[in-house]
């Protein structure tokens, strides 16, 4: 299992160079799979074992312990003004947020079909199948290919799982949760990773 | 005569002349002039003052929007920064936004805010119809039943929404003021170097100044020194803190016995070395930005035809707003509002702003309980901090991390918190009222010419919108028995 962990992390560090050398002779990611670069879906698979671990780590080592077990700090969306933590699916957003202005080889989405903003429901076809798919069948993820803004995309989703207590109480005792009964271990949401193919 | 006027001689004259006036347009454009040839239409408030330094935007002649944008950024992106930006660019980058951005591109500041556009520019420089929320936002009711019936020009201009900043509009910080009364039971304005007074100012400039209090100038032989000026120094704060002439008119290091090293009227560079903070946000607000750096009219060139100039400081003559006509030519520097060697932080509270502005708003506050609070502070029979000046609401003191301390200052950005008025009353208003009663305030702008004396006659819903939904939901804090009311 950690052998397995070791070897996607390193696919997704070295899957960035294949693609960025692709995107500038103007292929796509389906055309790096054929010349014998790595296919869309193991480079999703492996981005997104990075973000699940980061995501994990921080949520479970640093919010969960800190404000739920030590309550030596609270975590807040107003991290700022409240002088907190910045919750975990910030955190996650930032990330996503850096990494579209460093690169557009990839994007990333923490989406929800019960979603505390609103903006972060569903709104493609693919995204609403996905995202009922990954809840509907859990272990399994979800690809496909659609089409935003005249661009092809490789997407995928993942599921996004309660992973600590902390994201069950924050999420059902949110004022603007439209779920008030997760558990722990019951999938919240989803990553979803798109890869333009053209 | 026939021969004189030959076609091919009318058309030589034609062709000399129209590469004679394009080449003179081109100098102008590249090097300096009459660029005021070249303003298509009146600058907006924020940017009129710098509109002949052209190249400050237009950064690249066949640059098109991209460059413009990256100069819209270059000055205001840290301040967007700091306000966190309800719609930064990154958030736009996402492929899913595709759609939305058709309808409205986020993502450049172009989209709303075009210049030199009078005829459809709108508050805040925004030159789109005001509706423009509708595009990513129509089904904000389905969401929030609140919000069913209003239209979407009423979101930025009923004191609920703005596009960038809702540092004092957001949902959880109005529902951290619900309930609170018009007036606070203690107001008080913060102070320059907090609690600790002059002794944060000392550790502060501890590397400029001493503990010794000097009574006996060092300015070298031969340069004469009045006894207005002497008395001025001997009084001020520079003088209590071991700052001497040599301070300030003369360069680091130099020997303050040397007459050759003398500045005689040492200017915001000066001041800079030890006020660097108060430096910088003087020139990013509208009594500063001409002196901001890279802001020219001219450019060296064309065999010295053309000679570097920068802009010239502002001048009341150059504003918008009223001015009073003996100040017109007056040049805004440091020393226009605090003098020269008394350093009188009190007149530069007031009297100095005074001296120039001329608007209602303006004249309104000497017959405001704001002035009538400060005058109470200057007899001494209220406590410090309890008046409130010009400077209380447009120069806030500030908490700013400084070499590692935490400080307080003097914000010498006069327009920081102008625009949205929202960002001053979260800075300054809630040191002493409730949210409700400051947000009405700001919405009122009869109120606002009135410089305050009265109440506000406008009403901005949103705080009763999350009061009754906080009772909705049975966790409304009751209000401490002594700050109830709102005072409407």
């Amino acid at each position: 299992m950690k052998l397995n962990k070791i070897l996607m992390v390193s696919a997704a560090l070295a899957a960035l160079p294949v693609l960025s050398a692709c995107g500038s002779s103007g292929e796509g990611g389906g055309d790096a799979a054929a010349g014998g670069g790595i296919d869309p879906q193991t480079f999703t698979d492996s981005l997104h074992a990075v973000m699940a671990s980061d995501r994990a780590v921080y949520t479970k080592r640093v919010v969960n312990r800190l404000a739920n077990d030590e309550g030596v700090i609270k975590a807040s969306e107003h991290f700022e003004d409240d002088k907190a933590l910045p919750l975990p699916a910030q955190m996650f957003r930032f990330g996503s947020e850096a990494v579209a202005e460093k690169t557009d080889k990839f994007s990333y989405q923490l989406l929800s079909l019960w979603p505390i903003n609103k903006q972060n429901a569903p709104s493609t076809d693919l995204e609403k199948e996905g995202l009922q798919y990954i809840v509907d069948n859990p272990g399994e993820n979800y690809y496909g290919e659609e089409e935003l803004g005249g661009t092809k995309y490789f997407t995928a989703v993942y599921a996004d799982p309660a992973v600590a207590p902390a994201c069950v109480t924050c999420h059902n005792d949110h004022k603007d949760t439209p779920k008030s009964d997760f558990k722990l271990g019951d999938t919240m949401g989803g990553v979803v990773i798109r890869v333009p193919m053209s | 005569m026939a021969r004189l006027f030959s076609t091919k001689r009318l058309w030589l004259f034609w062709t000399l002349a129209t590469v004679l006036l394009l080449a003179s347009a081109a100098a102008v454009m590249a090097y300096g002039g009459p660029r005021h040839w070249f303003l298509i239409g009146k600058t907006t408030d924020a940017h009129h003052q710098m509109e002949l330094s052209c190249n400050t935007c237009h950064t690249d002649w066949f640059g098109g929007r991209e460059s413009i944008e990256k100069s819209c950024r270059n000055c205001h992106q840290d301040d967007l920064d700091a306000m966190n930006d309800s719609h930064p660019a990154k958030k736009f980058r996402d492929p899913r936004n595709a759609e939305r951005l058709e309808q409205l591109n986020a993502m450049e500041c172009l989209t709303c805010h075009v210049e030199h556009n009078e005829d459809v520019t709108r508050p805040m420089a925004v030159t789109l119809p005001m509706d423009y929320c509708s595009a990513c936002h129509q089904d904000i009711a389905k969401d929030r039943p609140s919000h069913e019936g209003y239209g979407f020009e009423t979101c930025g201009n009923a004191g609920c929404h703005n596009f960038h900043d809702n540092q004092a509009l957001y949902e959880d910080f109005l529902e951290k003021h619900v309930g609170e009364p018009w007036l606070k039971a203690h107001p008080k304005m913060a102070l320059r170097y907090g609690s600790a007074g002059f002794a944060q100012a000392g550790e502060l400039y501890a590397s400029k100044t001493s503990a010794e209090r000097l009574s006996v100038p060092d300015a070298p032989a031969g340069i004469p020194l009045d006894a207005h000026v002497s008395e001025g120094w001997l009084q001020s704060a520079h003088a209590a803190s071991g700052v001497n002439c040599s301070g300030c008119h003369q360069p680091e290091g130099a020997n303050p016995k040397t007459k050759a090293s003398w500045i005689a009227k040492p200017a915001m560079e000066q001041c800079a070395t030890c006020h660097t903070y108060e430096a910088e946000r003087f020139v990013k607000g509208k009594h500063g930005m001409r002196l901001g750096e890279g802001l020219f009219t001219q450019y060296d060139g064309l065999f010295g035809l053309f000679s570097e100039k920068k802009l010239s400081p502002m001048r009341p003559e150059l504003a918008r707003l009223p001015m009073k006509a003996d100040a017109a030519h007056k040049d805004l520097t440091c020393t226009s509002c605090h003098g020269a060697h008394d350093f009188n932080t009190q007149k530069a509270k007031v009297d100095a702003c005074v001296s120039c502005h001329n608007d209602e708003h303006t004249k309104a506050y000497f017959e405001s309980p704001h002035h009538a609070l400060w005058q109470k502070e200057l007899s001494g029979d209220a406590p410090a901090g309890s008046g409130v000046t010009c400077a209380s609401c447009h120069m806030p003191v500030v908490e700013r991390k400084i070499d590692g301390k935490k400080v307080m200052l003097t914000d010498h950005n006069q327009s920081g918190n102008l625009h949205p008025n929202e960002k001053m009353g979260r800075q300054t208003c809630l040191q002493c009222h409730g949210l409700g009663f400051t947000l009405d305030s700001l919405a009122d702008s009869d109120l606002i010419r009135k410089n305050f004396k009265g109440r506000p006659s406008v009403h901005v819903e949103s705080i009763d919108w999350v009061e009754r939904r906080m009772r909705k939901r049975g966790d409304l804090p009751k209000a401490p028995a002594s700050e109830s009311g709102n005072g409407q």
